[in-house]
Order: structure tokens, then C-alpha cells, then sequence
């Protein structure tokens, strides 16, 4: 467990609401090894963005009650730093990555401003030293002119290159850990495709981690190592992302796989997952997926556990898969 | 002309920018030029590209909402009935005041004096076409979930009786399994009534799915069309060819070669007055420098492109393509 950049246990977070509280995330563990790409990959509102952003303890203070809940981070337990520790931290250790590049970056300053103040704030080097080393992360994002850029606002770059320079401002001080949430989602399929080429080239020469969250099946598919696929709140599968993805065991990643325009033939109905997820307020106490799903059986009304199913740390919450292997 | 309900020829669309004293525009925005379209009448029409390629500018040329600068379009549909259009956002585009009774019916009830029984009545009736209950029609957009909203506008473009629908990104707000609910909806639809959708979409897997035709645009311009599987089969421009390259699929592996280098369009202020890809092409040469021409490709009517090196038989161009770098 050593070499674990981070690691959630048991984390569980509510958030309270004039109808009760919404139980957001509800029982998930996640780890995320040294070096390595790993995906979270849900639909809107399965938690996958929350999850993460508890990991650098960004969610607003007195917004979200968490009854239960560990995460490593680097080794230390975030319920025990301060603030102030957390801050070091962030930029320095962990950096993470939007999808909105437009509201990440600030609009009344120089992108050069930016950087070097990132730079200036969290390493040693100063003025100069930091000034040529923003524009070698620049040239690192294949970013031609990059003196140039230097000396741009926000505005004045398209999305592809604004998201290129979160990325190369993200990896300033080589963080062992980026988190990425949806980096490639507001951009066109071929910036898609150098962003991702990019990250993944950095992240590789650098050793970092990243934990990489999207909606985009084929995405995480490409781009990650392991993944975690989530539902309502858990994750209901997760292992290598050939085996997760490419011979999914979960009813619920089944469908959602099934359902891909690609699967189908002109003409053909395409499948679809009938119904809608569950109501948070009042979370099934079953498995979460239980009410959709096709295959469900008299046993779904209790919830199961994410047990292992095979080597390699892949995992499903399913008991028709428990059921065959006993 | 009879299977023909729309047809471009040549169109141009610029928009002025600024203005000296005298009140002329300093410059142009060079949106559309020159595209040639046939929409056939019961087909489906796919239309992609990138940000910036006047994809939205032709949506509203073919809704009549704007007139080109140059070229003639025309179109047997009535100008206001005729013709509707589903959004891609169904948050912003359904009125939050209305129930959604009204929300539906509004197309009729601009046009002409109907009551309210029967406004009601034609609510009912296409509420049950798109898979709504009755009792939701009181309703109003807030209470629905994203894929139920996009149901609702397609019931209100449905309620003029249209002959055309222009499907502007209709699903890419969605999750994949209600995606594919909206697909199967839209095919439905077609083979109940025989409507001519025009489909815009990034997503090349929808497109093919979806749609019979496909035109592919780059800078305002289309640079291959063609039926669906001859396009996205075997592309014939490099651009359409690097679309689909860059599109991630389940199931293979990421191109972690080599970044792309240029990803950005030309400006379209000042339009190249060569082959408007020569930049990003792998392939250009001597022959490139002049403005292409769409001609067909091979000996194909129905296929063409605007590529002097597709359309003069010399297909073997992807022998030359070096690990993925275009």
C-alpha cells in the first residue's frame, strides 16, 4: 500500500437539502498507484466529480457532511492536515485539470503572469529562471511561439490551446499526482486528440499519476490504465481497462457498452438502459442498479460488495457474478 | 428536383467586423463559403466538423433564419412550418415559464387561431408520439431530466407537421444510454412520418449510425460528401481521414505516438487562397497551392471530394502517412 499516491476507503458524502440529504457518494474505495493512469468513468451524477474533488478536499466547507471516510494523500491522512499544509500541497504535489480551460485560467492577467506566479510560488526559482522555464512547458504542450503566448490573455487562444497550457501550468512543479476531470470534454476530436497525447506523454516522463475522470467510454479506454466505473454513487466495477471495459462483468457497464451508436447497425433499434437512476435522497438500499437492470435477481434487494473477480484488482459489486463463482 | 427538398448552390455567408467612420465593416468573417448541398426528401443528412467550420451558420441558412451573402438556396418546404430545429442544449431552449403543454404547442399557436382544447389536444397526442406521459404535460422544463427535455423539443418540433427537422447536436448534451433512448426516438419518428432530418454532430459514431448522407466540413467549406459508408468507409480527404483517426473507439488502443502538431483551423478573416488544409496536411505538395474544387472520386457520382490528390485516382496517398503525425 506503500507506493498508493491516493487512497479512498469507505468514503462516503451527503450532501444536506431541504428534502433530505442527497447521499452522493456512498461507500467508495479507490487507489490510484505511483505512476499510474487510472479512470473514473460514470454518467452525470454518479459521483465521479465529487469523488475527486474530495481527494484534494475542494469541496466547499459546510456544503457536504462526509460520516465516513479515509483519504490518503501522499502518504498523509487528509483529516489530519491543516489547511495551510493542504495549500502546499495543491500546485505543488497535486494539480488537477478542468474542463472548462476558459474559467480555470484567470481573464484579466497574461497567461506569462500566470504561470510564472504558479512557478515562482511553489518552486525556487524566480524571475528569469521562472519565466524560461514557463516557456519550456510551453514548448513541451507543442506550443510553437510560446514567448509570444507568453504575453496573450485567456481570450485570445482557442480551447485547445488554453486546456494545452493548464496542462504544461499543472505540471510546473512536477506533481506526483493530476487530477484531470473531463479535460478533453468541451474540445473538437482532433485537439481531443493531441491533449490527450500530450498529458499522456507528460505524465509518463514525469512518473506522475493521474487520475483521469470522464463520460467518454472510448476515452478512458484509450487513455487509461485501470479503471473504476461508477453508479449512483459506487463504483460497481473496476480493473485493468481492457478487462473492465473490453469484457465488462457488471450488468449496468454491459449496457452501457451495448449502447454505443457503434454496436449497432443502421436501422437497427439501438439497446438502451430503460428507467433513470435512483432518487439519492432516498438511495436503494440494494444494489443501486438493481431497478434497471435485466438480469436482476431475488438477491439484488441487499447490496453487494465490490469483491475481487479475477487478478490484477478486478472488481465487481454484482451477485450474479458472486453467484458463479462460488 | 422532386426527391430534392433542399438545395445550395455556391452559398457564401460573411458577417462584417467593425466599422471605420464612414460605418463600413473593416473586415469580413469569412462563415460559409461556397457550399454545395442536396437534401433529400425521407434521408437523413449528416453534417460534421470542428468548431469554426460554419456547421451553426449553415443550420441557420437551411432554417431560413439567415439569407447568404452569395449563392441561391432553396427549398420546397414552407418557410415557417416546414422546417424545424432541435438543439443541442434543452435547458436553455424550452421556455422555464411555460408548461410544457404550451412549450409544445407553441409553433401552432404562433401560426394560426387555435383554442385551447385543441392545442391541448395536439400536446397529448405528440407527448404520447415521443414517449411522454400525459400527466407530465402541467409540467415545466425544470422538473424534467436532460434526456426527457430533449424529448420535449423534439415533440415541438414535431408539431407544425414539418417536412424537415435540423438536428443541431441533439444528443451530445446526454448521457450514452439515454442517447441511445433519442436515437431510436429520431428513428422512429422517421419511418412513422418520412421526415428529412439534417443531422449536425461532432460525433462520428452517431453519424454513422444515424445517417444516410454525410457531408464533411472544414473552414466554411465541404470538403467531402457523400453516402455515409463510401465517406467514413474509405475517406478520400485527408482531413476526413485524420476526423476519423482521432475519433476514440472501444477496443483499441490509444495512439500514444507522436503528438499532432497543428491543430488550429486557419483564420477565417483572411481565407488561404490555397487548398484551405494545405497547413495541417501531411500530404500537400506543389498541386495544393491552388483552390481545390469538389470533383468525384474514383468514378463515383455520389462521392466527391475537394482534393486534387483524392480526386485524380491517386488513392495510395495513406502509404506516405508517418505513425499518425499529421
Amino acid at each position: 500500500m506503500s507506493d498508493a499516491v491516493l487512497q479512498i476507503e469507505g468514503l462516503e458524502i451527503q450532501f444536506p437539502g431541504f428534502a433530505g440529504a442527497v447521499h452522493a457518494v456512498s461507500g467508495v474505495d479507490i487507489e490510484v498507484g505511483a505512476g499510474e493512469i487510472v479512470g473514473i468513468v460514470g454518467e452525470s451524477g454518479s459521483a465521479k466529480s465529487v469523488t475527486a474533488m474530495s481527494a484534494l478536499r475542494l469541496l466547499p466547507k459546510g456544503a457536504f457532511d462526509m460520516p465516513s471516510g479515509k483519504i490518503t494523500l501522499l502518504g498523509k491522512d487528509l483529516a489530519t492536515i491543516t489547511e495551510t499544509e493542504m495549500n502546499e500541497m495543491r500546485g505543488r504535489d497535486v494539480a488537477m485539470i478542468f474542463q472548462e480551460p476558459q474559467t480555470a485560467l484567470n481573464p484579466t492577467k497574461k497567461i506569462g503572469k500566470q504561470m510564472i506566479k504558479v512557478i515562482e510560488l511553489h518552486t525556487e526559482l524566480k524571475g528569469k529562471a521562472a519565466k524560461d522555464h514557463a516557456l519550456s512547458l510551453l514548448r513541451d504542450m507543442r506550443i510553437n511561439d510560446a514567448e509570444e503566448i507568453l504575453d496573450r490573455y485567456p481570450f485570445e487562444l482557442s480551447g485547445g490551446m488554453r486546456q494545452r497550457i493548464l496542462i504544461g501550468m499543472a505540471f510546473a512543479c512536477s506533481p506526483r499526482l493530476l487530477v484531470a476531470d473531463e479535460p478533453t470534454t468541451a474540445l473538437d476530436v482532433t485537439v481531443q486528440r493531441q491533449v490527450l497525447q500530450l498529458l499522456h506523454h507528460k505524465a509518463r516522463q514525469t512518473g506522475a499519476s493521474v487520475l483521469f475522470i470522464s463520460h467518454d467510454l472510448a476515452v478512458v479506454n484509450q487513455f487509461c490504465d485501470r479503471v473504476y466505473v461508477m453508479y449512483a454513487g459506487r463504483v460497481i466495477e473496476s480493473g485493468k481497462t481492457a478487462d473492465a471495459l473490453g469484457s465488462p462483468a457488471h450488468p449496468y457497464t454491459q449496457a452501457l457498452i451495448e449502447a454505443l451508436p457503434e454496436h449497432a447497425k443502421k436501422g437497427e433499434a439501438l439497446s438502451s438502459i430503460d428507467g433513470t437512476v435512483p432518487n439519492l435522497v432516498k438511495p436503494p438500499t440494494g444494489c443501486a442498479f438493481e431497478a434497471r437492470c435485466t438480469k436482476s435477481i431475488e438477491k439484488c434487494i441487499q447490496r453487494p460488495a465490490l469483491k475481487p473477480i479475477a487478478a490484477d484488482k478486478r472488481q465487481v459489486a454484482c451477485w450474479l457474478k458472486e453467484a458463479q463463482n462460488v | 428536383m422532386s426527391n430534392h427538398v433542399m438545395q445550395l448552390n455556391d452559398v457564401h455567408v460573411r458577417f462584417p467586423i467593425g466599422a471605420n467612420w464612414l460605418g463600413r465593416p473593416k473586415g469580413f468573417v469569412h462563415a460559409l463559403n461556397g457550399v454545395d448541398l442536396t437534401v433529400r426528401r425521407g434521408k437523413t443528412l449528416g453534417i460534421v466538423g470542428e468548431s469554426g467550420c460554419g456547421k451553426s451558420t449553415l443550420a441557420q441558412v437551411l432554417m431560413g433564419i439567415l439569407n447568404p451573402t452569395e449563392g441561391r438556396f432553396s427549398s420546397t418546404a414552407d418557410k415557417e412550418a416546414g422546417v424545424q430545429i432541435v438543439f443541442q442544449d434543452p435547458q436553455s431552449s424550452l421556455n422555464a415559464r411555460m408548461p410544457i403543454w404550451r412549450v409544445i404547442t407553441e409553433p401552432v399557436f404562433a401560426r394560426k387561431r387555435t383554442s385551447v382544447a385543441e392545442l391541448r389536444n395536439i400536446a397529448v397526442e405528440l407527448a404520447r408520439q415521443v414517449g411522454l406521459r400525459e400527466e407530465v404535460l402541467d409540467r415545466h422544463p425544470h422538473e424534467f431530466s436532460g434526456g426527457q427535455r430533449q424529448r420535449i423539443a423534439i415533440a415541438r418540433a414535431l408539431s407544425s407537421d414539418p417536412d424537415i427537422i435540423v438536428l443541431d447536436e441533439p444528443t451530445s448534451a446526454l448521457d450514452i444510454s439515454i442517447q441511445a433512448q433519442i436515437l431510436n426516438l429520431l428513428t422512429e419518428l422517421q419511418q412513422a412520418r418520412g421526415i428529412t432530418y439534417i443531422f449536425i454532430s461532432h460525433d462520428i459514431s452517431v453519424v454513422r449510425y444515424l445517417c444516410d448522407e454525410v457531408a464533411v466540413m472544414y473552414l466554411g467549406q465541404v470538403v467531402e460528401k457523400g453516402p455515409v459508408e463510401d465517406v467514413l468507409g474509405a475517406p478520400q480527404h485527408p482531413y476526413t481521414s485524420l476526423l476519423l483517426e482521432s475519433v476514440p473507439t472501444m477496443g483499441v488502443a490509444g495512439d500514444f505516438g507522436q503528438p499532432l502538431t497543428n491543430t488550429d483551423l486557419p483564420s477565417n478573416r483572411n481565407l488561404p487562397p490555397h487548398c484551405y488544409f494545405l497547413d495541417r496536411c501531411t500530404f500537400a505538395g506543389s498541386e495544393c497551392r491552388q483552390a481545390q474544387s469538389l470533383s468525384p472520386v474514383g468514378g463515383e457520382k455520389d462521392h466527391v471530394a475537394r482534393c486534387v490528390r483524392a480526386t485524380s485516382g491517386d488513392l495510395n496517398m495513406r502509404e506516405g502517412k508517418e505513425n499518425g503525425a499529421c
